[in-house]
């Protein structure tokens, strides 16, 4: 008698897997887990932007003022303003699970107002720290 | 291992329309993902048009009426038609769901339906299940004692018996497990929502007496960190239980433990 292996015939290695990012409708609360992520890899390089600058400042003016050109320019200050609003994008959904961690805010629709705390409550820290700036200046 | 994009064999190609059947007036458009065994071409978008006055309100019904009146080879799982088996859990509109308990009119547009994500397709909607199985057979799902057996039963108090609610309702449909990308990237090592809240479930058994056990067992930066609370589980369970509330209740007494 054959002894039959199941899916020996090399059926399951031929199985195709089932879409899954491609056709999964975007929820709050997943869009902010993969921004948590990325926010988080964009302030390792925010950090080496404010290491350059305190280099700078403590080498020599002129190494100072060459930095300061570049983070005063169009290009610059985007970037500036993108590392603004990472850091408190990213600080604000470091709360959120915090707040998460303790056991709290599971529930519908508490879950969503967390997602969209941390949405909202970045952009407005960032623009008002750069209106601030914009004021004292 | 993170692979966002689907292998050479996954990738989906555009199906056959068939023929509208019936006379209504009133049609909506199904598009079903199809893969055959045993022929050997990609996966397919198939589109169908049910006749909504021939047909109940379920998306099930649908798919039965679809079966029955133009393609008798389109597969899918059902059993109860009432949400307590979990049999026909696929993902519809782009979110994992019972087929039996999805309106269509919930659905705007056409009705798009896929085997729940990220699993090796048996055939069309019907996905393997058996490493989700597996899982669940590891965390040991049943009462476990120490001390003799009382002459009757187990007893437990009202309000330990509480403390089960929104835990033992699950009907293992794995719509959370496929529905969480942690789950998609570790699937292999990550025990997932399901599992995971099985699991909870009988650390809180007051009558369970090997909660150390389980507890060893979880502790694993995989089959339990791996939950980074994305809440896909949350918002997919058809039952309306809180998946990722228990994972994180489990943390808690991993750190409770410590203390």
């Amino acid at each position: 008698m054959t002894h039959v292996e199941p899916g020996g015939s090399g059926l399951e290695n031929r199985r195709p897997m089932s879409p899954h990012l491609q056709i999964y409708r975007p929820t709050l609360t997943m869009i902010m887990s993969i921004s948590h992520r990325i926010t988080g890899i964009a302030l390792y390089f925010g950090t080496l932007l404010l290491a350059w600058l305190l280099i700078a400042a403590s080498a020599s003016p002129a190494a100072y003022t060459a930095a300061a050109a570049c983070v005063n320019s169009i290009p610059g200050k985007l970037i500036l303003f993108g590392f603004t609003w990472a850091l408190f994008h990213h600080l604000l959904g470091g709360i959120r699970h915090i707040i998460w961690d303790t056991g709290h805010g599971f529930a519908y629709p508490q879950r969503e107002w967390l997602a969209q705390a941390t949405l909202i409550g970045g952009i407005v820290l960032t623009v008002g720290v750069w209106g601030i700036a914009y004021l004292v200046s | 291992m993170v692979q966002l994009s689907l292998p050479a064999n996954s990738r989906v190609a555009t199906g056959k329309t068939w023929p509208k059947h019936g006379d209504s007036k009133t049609q909506t458009e199904f598009k079903i993902y199809r893969w055959n065994p045993d022929d050997t071409q990609n996966p397919r978008i198939d589109t169908y048009f049910v006749d909504r006055g021939d047909c109940g309100p379920m998306v099930l019904d649908a798919l039965i009426w679809i079966k029955s009146k133009i393609d008798p080879a389109l597969t899918f799982r059902r059993s109860c038609r009432e949400g307590i088996c979990g049999s026909c859990a696929m993902n519809i509109d782009g979110t994992n769901t019972l087929a039996c308990t999805k309106y269509m009119d919930d659905i705007k547009g056409a009705v798009k339906i896929y085997p729940l994500p990220h699993l090796p397709v048996v055939k069309d909607l019907v996905p393997d299940l058996t490493g989700f199985y597996v899982q669940h057979a590891s965390i040991e799902p049943w009462l476990q004692t120490t001390t003799p057996p009382p002459e009757k039963e187990w007893l437990q108090t009202p309000q330990d018996r509480e403390k089960l609610d929104g835990l033992y309702e699950c009907i293992l449909c794995a719509c959370c497990s496929t529905s969480c990308p942690s789950y998609w990237w570790n699937g292999d090592r990550y025990l997932g929502p399901a599992v995971l809240l099985q699991a909870y479930r009988w650390l809180i058994d007051s009558r369970d007496e090997a909660a150390g056990e389980r507890l060893d067992n979880v502790e694993d930066p995989f089959r339990l960190y791996r939950c980074h609370t994305i809440m896909n589980c949350a918002k997919a369970c058809p039952k309306g239980l809180n998946p990722a509330k228990a994972i994180a209740e489990i943390k808690n007494l991993l750190i409770e433990r410590q203390i």
